[in-house]
This record gives structure tokens, C-alpha cells and sequence, in this order.
């Protein structure tokens, strides 16, 4: 007997590709960037929007009306984050220049963007080799996917306000959707309106300080560039050494920004209005800022008694500027996954390489654009697991979990016990994957490549710690199949596993 | 005066024995064999209806009632009660409700459901329980002044810090002020000068955090200051009576069997550590070190079962047991067979109830000691010999033996002292000497 496909796939393909006729206007900015400077790669974004434009109404002819229910919001979600990998990787194959025209490259760096992560295949990321509007469209990849694509659409599109808290839902980081008014379009408007402000306050400020004489590589160009990156914590920046090309004074603005984009963005939303007393009094929030100055000032210290010393940056060790500087800029970069870097620091000491991954696995706040597990998850598993240590010395004690007062249902925290496990043990996994794929190949990887590959896409963080995985470093060198088993996990891991992993169930599509 | 009850149980019975020989009192209840009861063994009109319709209330003449004391076993009836009433006739309305969040929405918008004063039963319980229990080695508490001012009366231990100091000395505190001392028979009025020895008993009048703070400074460090309560029953009042006591600082522990209703208050209760367990299994009192309390409160439905419990922690050797206890008939001997208070919840509200019946609303009155001292409130008005005087030259004119305690201008304290001017419209707190008592009425 043959069973009935219970998903609306038509209906959720013609959304998806309404998403993709509206992503296609994105390519509006590199295609000015190109007559700014009068490059050939022109003919490549028009023919890019053309393509995507011209698939995505194709799609939307499958289903006249779609009415897409829960169920297909996962695979809309999941379907637009591909697609729109797919599509962005389009004109880096177009233009044919350096090691992302290889198609897998191409959609390994299109994937990076989107999700944020920041990890790249390039060889040479300069203007030598790639145009001025192909780096503006990577730089640019990484802010629409920072707020999310859907929370863009449903801010944009009138036809999304129903389901459109689902599909929100599916996509934001973190449990739940937090409503901010009655119409969810309005709450995914105020949220690109907070995000948009902090983004222009942000290249204000980067061009202001060029102006002013104190950061000479930091043009307009680059302001723009780096504004686009940093607030969603991606990472990508068209200077091959990343934040090491600008001034102290550069990296030392950079690092609060970093830190905010890691904050869930309906706090700033209350800030912006004039309410800063939430932000203060958020269990999360608090927690964030803890970890991160504790680490920082940990940090700090074991730089500061280090020897370190480097060629570009000079004598570390016995500094105080700069060690806090290095510090709090990697750990601000790599606590909630933006992944940026203002020195090689694969040439730390062991117990500051070990801090670093330590910080990988916290993550951003919920609802901010930071990757990974999400301070949030941890502080109700450290809340539960007092509570486990408390009964066991009172076993009638009944002790609720709360957060920021309120009570957390048990369901939400055995959903994220389950999410925590399943991330190790995708984690684990991949690790194990990249090994054996590394052996079937005889490349020789160091364990910190291995275990960074897998948590720095995973956890859409970018650099690794290892020497091909590090900041100077670039993904080029794995294999094609780990190429394409990382491009999964970024994808897993920017929709928070769930709505792509329920895809591959049988459950999903029969039952 | 003419008053009307709605609701004919325990309260409503309560409050109209109270009235009934001075006022004209109509009782209205739907159960008719409660009506037909109050027809022959009280002196008042009893009428069958239901209060919520108007036609039943006109029929009990409300329009011409001053007073309308609504008291069914249904919060919702009583308010509407109320509401109703008042679009007849200017009477004064009181309801009594069990839910506490209705008392806060009718705080928070005063006159509110046409609602001039609310009672909040189990409530009012709770505050009688926490009022007992939260100052370590009291005599004897009271409140005045809608609970702005404290009265409370404490022994003096010879190890307590005070112990041997003039009263100058241990006053260091804003908001409270010394009114009178008894030693042995004696009855001394308080003065900078006075010494206070070991086993007399003070009397302090102030704000409730200074009574609190004064209290706990008294006692010897070294005695547990009664910090360990343990509340036996999730009840109504076992909740609330909780959640008074967080709100006192405390960190108390409640026992409830029943695992829905125990998640229930553990999530309403941050500060509580709730534990869901049969307050009688002796290995699980055990463990848990309930024998160490300072305090057990049972407030189970039931008052047997208080009994019980509260005779179980007696003999663990908790310091000190309250029952809460619906019978009335019981408490004496409750108090008898070993509980040492025993609170009774319809008492309370129908005590609170019919001070409001009382000629003026305000006034109220606490006796120390066997009446050899009375705590009094009343409002200063513009003949009193006080109005408009600085303290030190009022008391020229009034006879020895009168403290003035504190003073109460728009609902704000004021710690009386020898410059303060007391102005007309203010309620005072003043402690005075039994013998003095009618003297000291006269000239305020």
C-alpha cells in the first residue's frame, strides 16, 4: 500500500521561492559596487539575479495560494537556507577567479556567509585576484544571514504574517520567539530595525576614526565591509589578516560591537527605547558579560606572563595594552562566533589555545546572531544541575527552575538537555568523519585541526585553532567530501539542528 | 446604624452576633434552612435570596443601609455584591474575598467594584500567624495605623546587648521610639535616663523594620533568633503565610503531599524550599532536621490533623507550634493539649470586620499587661490640646504618663520628637499609663 506524503511540499517550495525572488534584490549592492568601480564582474551579479530571481518565481508557480502549516515550515526554512547558499555561491563561480571558482569552494564560502560562520577556502583574499563587488557580496552574505533571512521576509513580506512565527521560529537562534508586539511582522521589523541602527552606528563610528587620522586602512570601503560582518558575527573581512591590518584603536572599537552582537537583540531593542534597566537585570545578559570578562581577564594574564612575541605585532608577553587587547579581542571573536582575528593566535601558548576552545563551546545569547550552544542552554543546564545536586541531598524538595524569575517548564529543559547532547554528539562525530577522511587522503592534520573543523563550522565560529584551521590559515586544503560534510554542518548548525535533522526522518514526511 | 450581611456561614453568623444588639441587622442567604436557623437564635432580620440580585437587596433595604458587609463563600458573589449595593445606596461596603490577587487588583485601584474595604480571609490568617512568630522573644505585637506603626513588647534577657544600658543609649534607631518599661509590678514611663536591667519588659512603638531590627538586636546572638520555620500544608493560608514570611526576609520550608499542588507553590514561591512529603513520616522529619525548627505551623485542611502534627513536632522538640484551627470550639483545647497558638481564620475576619462598625472606624486600642497600660490610635483634631504645638510644650498640659509613640501625616510615618509640631488630621500612636487613661482622653 503506498502511503500519502503528509507535507505540503508544493506549497513549501513556492514559499521558498518567493524568499528567493525577494533574496535576489540583494544583489542590488555588489552590482553598484561594480559600476562605483568599474568592474568587468558587473555582468556577473546581473546574470546572478537574473538566475535566482528566475528560479525563484518558477518555484512560486508550483502553489498559486500556499498555505504552508508547521510541518512545512522546517522545510521551508531549511530548503531557503540551502538555496540561498546555492544561489549566493553563483558569482564566485561566475567571476572564475582563485580557489572558490571550484563549485564545492564556491558554495563552501556561500554557506560560510550566510550562516555566518566565516570559515573560508580562499588562497589569496586580496583585490589582486577578486574584485572589489565579489568581496562586498561575501561581506554582504554574512549580514543578511546575521538577523536571518526568513526574519527578513517576514518584516518585508505581508503574505508571511501568518506562520510567520513559525517560521521564525525555526530559524531563530534559541528557544522560542519572543513577541515583541502583537503583529509578528512588526516584532521581525523591530528586529532589523535594532540590528540595522547597531550596523550604521558601528561603520559611522569605523569611518569616523579613519577620518579623524586614527585608523589610515580603514576607507569607507572598508567600513562598509566590516559593518556588514561584524554585528552578525560572521568574521569575513577583505583583509587577508583580518582585524591585524587595522590600528589599536580599530580593534579596541571592535570589540565591544563584537560582544553586542552577541546579546539578544529584543534587549537592545528596549535600550534603543530607552529602557536600559532589562538589559541589566537579564539572567542571560549578566551571565554573557561574566563570562566573557572572566575569561578576558584569565586570558590576560596567562598572555601576559607568556613569552609570546610575533614579527608583526612585537613583544606580547610583559604588555599589559596589548595582552588585554589580544584577549579580550579573541575572546569577545570567539565566545559568541564571530570568528575575527587580530593576531595569528595559533602562535599562543597551550593554556591560552585552551581558553579559546573552552570560549567556542559557550555561544551567543538567544535571539542575537552569535552561534553555538547559547549561553542561554547553559545557564539553565547549570540552574538544573543545582537543582540535581540540592535534591539529592533532599529528595521531597521540589525546586522549579527559574529564569529571570520566571519558571521554565520542564519540557524546555529536557529539550535542552536533548539539543546540548545532540550537538556533542554531532560534534564527536564530525571530528570522527574529518579524521578518517583526512587519513583516506594521507593529509597529516594536527588533533586541534580536527576537533576545530568540526566545532568552528558546527558552531558557525570560522577559524579553528589548528595551522590549517587558524585565523591565517583556510579550509582549502581538507578534501572535497569534508568540503561538503562541513558545508552540512554549517547549515545544521546555523538552524539549530532540529530543522534541518527532522528532514531526514521517516516520521516527517509519512506519519 | 442599619447593616446588611450577605452571607449567613461562619463569618456572616459571627459578625451579626456581634451587631446585633446595638444596630439594626438584616442577614440575607440563599440556603433557607440557615435563614429559618438565624430567625429564631439571633435577634436580627434574616431574609432568603440571593445577594447578587437587586431586587433581593432592595428588599433588605439597602438603599437605606450604612453599612454592607458581604461574606458568601464566593469571592465573585461578594464583590458583585458590593458593585450592586452601590448603585443603590451610599453605604459603606465591605467584602470579604479569599483570593488574594483580587485584594491586590482592589489595592492597586482603590474603590474598585464599588469594594470600600476588602478583607482578604486567608490572608488576613496568614499575617496573624507571621505577626505572632516573626519577632523573636515577643509578649506581645499589634499593628496601628493600617500596619504603618508596630507595638511590640519584649523581655530583656541578662545576656541581651542592651541589657544594663540607659534607654539612650540602645536607642539607635530612626523610626522607634521607647514608651514604657515594667519591671516586676512597676510601671515606668521611659525616659533617656532609664536603665534597662534584666527581665524588664519594654515597650517600643515605630515602623515595623525598626521593631524587626530592634528585636533582633535584643535577643543574644547566640540564640537561633527563630530563623527556622517549617510550614505543614500548602493550603490556602500554608501559602500565603509563606510568602508573608519571604516577604519578611525569611527562608522558609513547606511540606505538601500532594506533588501538583507542592509544583504548584514551589513555582509561586522563590524563597521557599518546598518539599513534597507526608508531614508525618517520621524517617523524612528526621532527614530533614525538622526537629531542629524554631517553629512548626501546621495549616493542613483539617483540624485534627493539625493536632497531629503539631503534637509530633512538639515531642521532636520544636520550639514552638501554631495550629490553625477552623473550629472554634477546639482552640482552647488545642492550647491546652500542648499547641501553643491556635489561630483561628473566621475569628480574625469577623474581628477585622466589625471594627469597621465601630463609632469611629480608626481608633484602636491595645492593652499591655493586664490593662495596667493601653497603646491607643486616634486622629488629632483642632481642639486637642496637641494641634499645633511643639511636642515638648504639649506634654506640659497633659498629666504624667503618657508617651507619644508615632505619628502618621497622609499615610507617612513621622518618628515624634521634642520639636515636632503634631498638626490637626494626623493619627497618633500613644502609649499611656492606665491610671492617667481618662485624663489623657479628655485633653486629646
Amino acid at each position: 500500500m503506498r502511503r500519502h506524503l503528509h507535507v505540503d511540499w508544493r506549497a513549501g517550495l513556492s514559499l521558498v521561492g518567493t524568499l528567493l525572488a525577494l533574496l535576489s534584490l540583494a544583489f542590488v549592492v555588489p552590482i553598484l559596487v561594480a559600476l562605483i568601480y568599474g568592474e568587468a564582474d558587473l555582468w556577473v551579479f546581473i546574470s546572478s539575479m537574473a538566475v535566482t530571481a528566475g528560479f525563484g518565481l518558477l518555484l512560486r508557480q508550483l502553489d498559486s495560494e500556499p498555505n504552508p502549516g508547521a510541518r512545512e515550515a522546517f522545510l521551508v526554512v531549511a530548503l531557503t537556507w540551502l538555496f540561498a547558499a546555492i544561489f549566493g555561491a553563483l558569482p564566485y563561480i561566475l567571476a572564475g577567479n582563485g580557489a572558490i571558482a571550484h563549485p564545492i569552494n564556491a558554495l563552501f564560502e556561500s554557506m560560510s556567509g550566510f550562516t555566518t560562520t566565516g570559515a573560508t577556502v580562499m588562497d589569496d583574499i586580496s583585490f589582486d585576484t577578486h574584485s572589489r563587488s565579489i568581496m562586498m557580496w561575501r561581506q554582504l552574505t554574512q549580514w543578511l544571514g546575521g538577523m536571518g533571512i526568513i526574519v527578513l521576509a517576514v518584516a518585508i513580506l505581508s503574505q508571511m504574517a501568518v506562520g510567520g512565527a513559525q517560521l521564525m521560529e525555526a530559524e531563530t537562534p534559541g528557544p522560542g520567539v519572543s513577541k515583541l508586539t502583537p503583529h509578528i511582522a512588526e516584532t521581525a521589523r523591530v528586529l532589523w530595525i535594532a540590528y540595522l541602527a547597531l550596523t550604521v552606528i558601528y561603520m559611522a563610528l569605523l569611518y569616523g576614526l579613519h577620518l579623524l587620522g586614527y585608523a589610515p586602512n580603514m576607507d569607507l570601503y572598508n567600513a562598509i565591509a566590516h559593518g556588514f560582518t561584524t554585528l552578525p558575527t560572521g568574521g569575513f573581512s577583505p583583509e587577508a589578516r583580518s582585524m591585524e591590518a587595522f590600528s589599536p584603536i580599530v580593534q579596541w572599537l571592535v570589540i565591544p560591537f563584537m560582544f553586542a552582537a552577541g546579546v539578544n537583540f529584543v534587549l537592545w531593542w528596549h535600550v534603543i527605547s530607552g529602557d536600559a534597566r532589562t538589559l541589566l537585570r537579564d539572567n542571560e545578559f549578566r551571565l554573557y558579560l561574566g563570562a566573557t570578562s572572566v575569561l578576558t581577564i584569565i586570558t590576560t594574564v596567562v598572555l601576559f606572563v607568556s613569552a609570546l612575541e610575533t614579527p608583526e605585532t612585537g613583544q606580547i608577553g610583559g604588555n599589559l595594552e596589548r595582552s588585554a587587547r589580544y584577549a579580550a579581542f579573541q575572546i569577545a571573536s570567539l565566545i559568541n562566533s564571530t570568528g575575527y582575528a587580530n593576531m595569528d593566535f595559533d602562535a599562543w601558548s597551550g593554556p591560552a589555545k585552551g581558553l579559546l576552545l573552552f570560549a567556542m563551546f559557550i555561544g551567543g545569547s538567544a535571539g542575537s546572531t552569535g552561534g553555538g550552544i547559547k549561553i542561554l542552554r547553559w545557564l539553565v543546564i547549570l540552574k538544573s544541575l543545582r537543582r540535581e545536586m540540592f535534591t539529592s541531598i533532599h529528595p521531597e524538595a521540589v525546586r522549579p527552575v527559574r529564569m529571570n524569575g520566571h519558571v521554565l517548564d520542564e519540557d524546555a529543559i529536557r529539550g535542552i538537555y536533548a539539543f546540548t547532547l545532540l550537538y556533542f554528539v554531532i560534534f564527536f562525530v564530525g571530528v570522527g568523519l574529518f579524521a578518517a577522511d583526512a587519513a583516506r587522503v594521507g593529509l597529516d592534520l594536527e588533533l586541534l585541526d580536527v576537533i576545530s573543523a568540526s566545532i568552528a563550522t558546527l558552531g558557525n565560529i570560522g577559524p579553528g585553532l589548528g595551522e590549517v584551521t587558524g585565523p591565517m590559515g583556510g579550509y582549502g586544503e581538507f578534501p572535497v567530501t569534508s568540503k561538503l560534510l562541513m558545508i552540512g554542518l554549517m547549515w545544521i548548525g546555523r538552524l539549530e539542528l532540529f530543522p534541518v535533522l527532522v528532514l531526514l526522518t521517516k516520521a516527517y514526511w509519512t506519519d | 446604624m442599619r447593616v446588611v450581611i450577605v452571607g449567613a456561614g461562619e463569618v456572616g453568623r459571627a459578625i451579626a452576633h456581634n451587631l446585633e444588639e446595638a444596630h439594626d441587622v438584616v442577614v440575607i442567604d440563599r440556603d433557607s434552612t440557615l435563614v429559618e436557623d438565624l430567625t429564631y437564635s439571633l435577634d436580627v432580620l434574616a431574609l432568603q435570596g440571593d445577594g447578587t440580585e437587586r431586587e433581593t437587596l432592595e428588599e433588605a433595604g439597602v438603599d437605606r443601609a450604612d453599612l454592607v458587609i458581604a461574606c458568601t463563600d464566593h469571592d465573585e458573589a461578594n464583590v458583585v455584591v458590593c458593585g450592586t449595593a452601590k448603585t443603590i445606596s451610599d453605604a459603606f461596603t465591605i467584602a470579604r474575598v479569599r483570593q488574594r490577587t483580587l485584594l491586590e487588583t482592589w489595592e492597586g485601584s482603590q474603590g474598585a467594584f464599588g469594594v470600600d474595604f476588602m478583607v482578604c480571609t486567608d490572608l488576613l490568617t496568614a499575617r496573624a500567624i507571621t505577626r505572632i512568630t516573626d519577632l523573636p522573644a515577643t509578649q506581645d505585637v499589634d499593628t496601628f495605623v493600617g500596619g504603618l506603626v508596630r507595638m511590640a513588647e519584649f523581655e530583656i534577657d541578662a545576656e541581651s546587648p542592651v541589657a544594663g544600658s540607659t534607654v539612650h543609649e540602645a536607642d539607635q534607631y530612626d523610626s522607634l521610639t521607647f514608651a514604657g518599661v515594667f519591671r516586676g509590678e512597676e510601671m515606668i514611663v521611659a525616659t533617656g535616663d532609664t536603665v534597662l536591667q534584666p527581665g524588664d519588659r519594654v515597650v517600643v512603638i515605630g515602623s515595623a523594620s525598626a521593631v524587626t531590627e530592634f528585636a533582633r538586636d535584643i535577643v543574644p546572638a547566640t540564640a537561633d533568633n527563630g530563623n527556622e520555620i517549617v510550614i505543614v500544608g500548602a493550603s490556602e493560608i500554608g501559602f500565603q503565610a509563606a510568602r508573608e514570611f519571604e516577604e519578611h526576609g525569611y527562608q522558609p520550608r513547606l511540606i505538601e503531599q500532594d506533588s501538583d499542588r507542592a509544583r504548584t507553590v514551589a513555582e509561586k514561591l522563590p524563597n521557599t524550599m518546598v518539599l513534597e512529603s507526608d508531614a508525618t513520616d517520621v524517617e523524612f522529619l528526621a532527614r530533614e532536621h525538622i526537629d531542629e525548627a524554631d517553629l512548626v505551623i501546621s495549616a493542613l485542611d483539617g483540624d485534627e490533623k493539625n493536632l497531629l502534627v503539631s503534637l509530633l513536632a512538639r515531642r521532636l522538640g520544636v520550639g514552638r507550634t501554631v495550629a490553625v484551627i477552623e473550629n472554634l470550639e477546639y482552640a482552647e483545647l488545642f492550647e491546652t493539649v500542648g499547641v501553643d497558638v491556635a489561630i483561628n481564620p473566621r475569628e480574625e475576619t469577623a474581628e477585622e470586620i466589625v471594627r469597621f462598625t465601630r463609632a469611629d472606624h480608626t481608633e484602636k486600642v491595645a492593652m499591655l499587661e493586664h490593662d495596667r497600660a493601653e497603646v491607643i490610635e486616634f486622629e488629632v483634631h483642632n481642639e486637642s490640646v496637641l494641634a499645633g504645638t511643639p511636642i515638648v510644650e504639649a506634654v506640659t498640659d497633659l498629666p504624667d504618663g503618657v508617651v507619644i509613640g508615632a505619628i502618621s501625616r497622609r499615610g507617612k510615618l513621622i518618628t515624634p520628637r521634642g520639636g515636632t509640631v503634631v498638626q490637626p488630621g494626623d493619627h497618633i500612636v500613644v502609649f499611656v499609663d492606665a491610671a492617667v487613661l481618662e485624663d489623657v482622653i479628655e485633653a486629646i
